[in-house]
């Protein structure tokens, strides 16, 4: 799938690391974000100081922090929805496969469809099911006929983990589902305009534990094929679906490594107090 | 961990987890003491005390394993909490063991009392003291988390090993000079053995505080002369 708005940078992304060509070897993961000393202000205040970190293709990354630390702030900026927000302002540099989002002749709204974003209160358009899939596809431009379509939110749905649920009623309106079907019917939305990346803001604090363990599954599942960044306040959570955890405080990215050393031997004393309960 | 818990009732646990461990390790201590000395005072009375209360240790044992495992259930402990207590877990069973060895020494006392004494043997009087001090300073040092204790006791075992060595080929010499020595012998040996366990396993706790405090397994090998496996003593 090329994307208009970067295929004239294909031939300068950077080379995969060469033992990542070879199936047998442990390969080192390609980055697929890299971000180089992002500062963010809100006005005079600034919430994000020198954030430097690189995102590894095809597996989950986890932000994990308290409240205020910057953490979500940050997942915004990497698929630009900060601009929303007119006195934020952003400066450093977040590039995916080599490219600067934040170079002038981005495009914003490709750029949000290459990088798609679950929030933590599912968020279904008040439109069908069928419709809540089709939308972002149809304006893209990504879909030819009823043929295209009815193929497109089938198999969104059913990458989702949620088209056996709602296949005979996909006329019906998004809202209806319950908040976990609701929430897998935002992630198949997501994913029907073809995203490399996937950004999710606490996407289970709103559901029970059924629901929730269902999109981890999920979450699993889609790390094959895309990249995904989760901000979670659950620690388990993070040491179950993530293999990089990345630990901001007060607007700084105090540690980040391997979620399995980050939760067993950290390095950082204030990562190793917040992971363990011994400050809020 | 200078920081307090904001849930006071997980540092309550933790504190627990570790004096339970300490008094489980504090009454191994003893009972290595107390089945030495029955030894070499031919105290039978002492002996049967020594047997029975190993089942102290053994609750104990029961109680680490319950509060760590609920302490799974309710904390989910991360970290240094996690490996803490992981820690306990792997301990008690050890500490267990040692208890297990000084109960044994007191059963082979019961039987060595009714055999003549056999000269008098002060290495193992000694190999008692050493095997209780490489206990009682790697207990310490879990409840300290102190790395270095823990090493030094982790190197100590290669000297508590080459005594074991040498009272390996004394006891043979005796039962080959006379054969009525064999039983009685034969007895001591076991109890060296023991003796001599209870050094490897302090060493194998020393290993569970490196990776306590560290997060990391200690990767070399332990230090050991065991040359008795493969001693033989030629008769003249």
């Amino acid at each position: 799938m090329t994307d208009p708005a970067m295929s004239e940078e294909q031939n300068v992304t950077p080379a995969l690391d060469p033992q990542g060509t070879t199936a047998s070897a442990p390969a080192k993961r390609a980055t697929k974000v890299d971000a180089r000393d992002v500062d963010v202000f809100y006005g005079d205040k600034q919430a994000l100081d020198k954030v430097t970190i690189e995102i590894p293709e095809n597996q989950v990354t986890a932000f994990i922090g308290p409240s205020g630390c910057g953490k979500s702030t940050f997942l915004r900026c990497i698929n630009r929805m900060n601009d929303t927000i007119d006195i934020c302002r952003v400066e450093g540099t977040i590039a995916i496969d080599g490219r600067d989002i934040y170079d002038h002749d981005i495009d914003v709204v490709q750029l949000r469809a290459q990088v798609g974003m679950v929030f933590q209160k599912p968020n279904p358009f008040p439109k069908s099911i069928y419709d809540n899939i089709a939308y972002g596809p149809r304006i893209h431009g990504m879909v030819a006929g009823k043929s295209d379509t009815d193929d497109l939110v089938e198999s969104s749905l059913k990458r989702a983990g949620l088209w056996d649920e709602v296949k005979d009623r996909l006329e019906q309106p998004g809202t209806g589902l319950s908040g976990g079907q609701q929430q897998r019917l935002c992630i198949a939305r997501a994913i029907a305009v073809s995203p490399e990346v996937i950004l999710m803001d606490e996407p289970c604090s709103a559901l029970d534990p059924i629901a929730t363990a269902r999109i981890e599954e999920l979450i699993d599942e889609l790390r094959q094929n895309f990249t995904i960044v989760i901000v979670t306040h659950s620690m388990q959570q993070a040491a179950r679906v993530s293999q990089k955890t990345a630990f901001f405080h007060l607007g700084i990215l105090v540690e980040q490594g391997a979620t399995e050393q980050i939760f067993t031997n950290p390095e950082d004393k204030r990562t190793q107090d917040y992971i363990t309960g011994r400050f809020g | 961990m200078t920081t307090d818990h904001i849930v006071k009732s997980f540092d309550d646990e933790l504190n627990k987890l570790s004096d339970l461990v300490s008094r489980m390790g504090g009454l191994a201590e003893e009972q290595i003491e107390r089945a030495i000395d029955a030894l070499q005072k031919r105290d039978g009375v002492a002996a049967t005390e020594t047997i029975e209360n190993d089942r102290k240790i053994d609750a104990l044992q029961l109680e680490i394993e319950e509060l760590a495992i609920q302490m799974i259930v309710r904390r989910q402990p991360l970290a240094a909490d996690l490996r803490h207590t992981v820690a306990a877990l792997k301990i008690a069973p050890l500490i267990e063991r040692i208890g297990d060895y000084a109960k044994n020494i007191g059963r082979r006392t019961l039987a060595l009392n009714q055999s003549p004494p056999v000269k008098p043997l002060f290495t193992i009087p000694r190999m008692g003291r050493m095997a209780r001090n490489m206990v009682q300073d790697v207990l310490d040092a879990f409840s300290n988390n102190d790395v270095e204790k823990a090493r030094a006791v982790w190197e100590r075992d290669a000297e508590l090993d080459d005594m074991y060595d040498s009272l390996f080929r004394e006891l043979l010499t005796y039962m080959m000079e006379d054969p009525r020595s064999i039983t009685a012998c034969t007895h001591l040996l076991f109890v060296a053995r023991n003796i001599e366990r209870i050094g490897d396993i302090a060493t194998n706790i020393a290993e569970v505080v490196h990776y306590q405090v560290e997060g990391q397994t200690l990767s070399e090998d332990r230090p050991k002369a065991d040359e008795a496996s493969v001693t033989v003593v030629e008769p003249q």
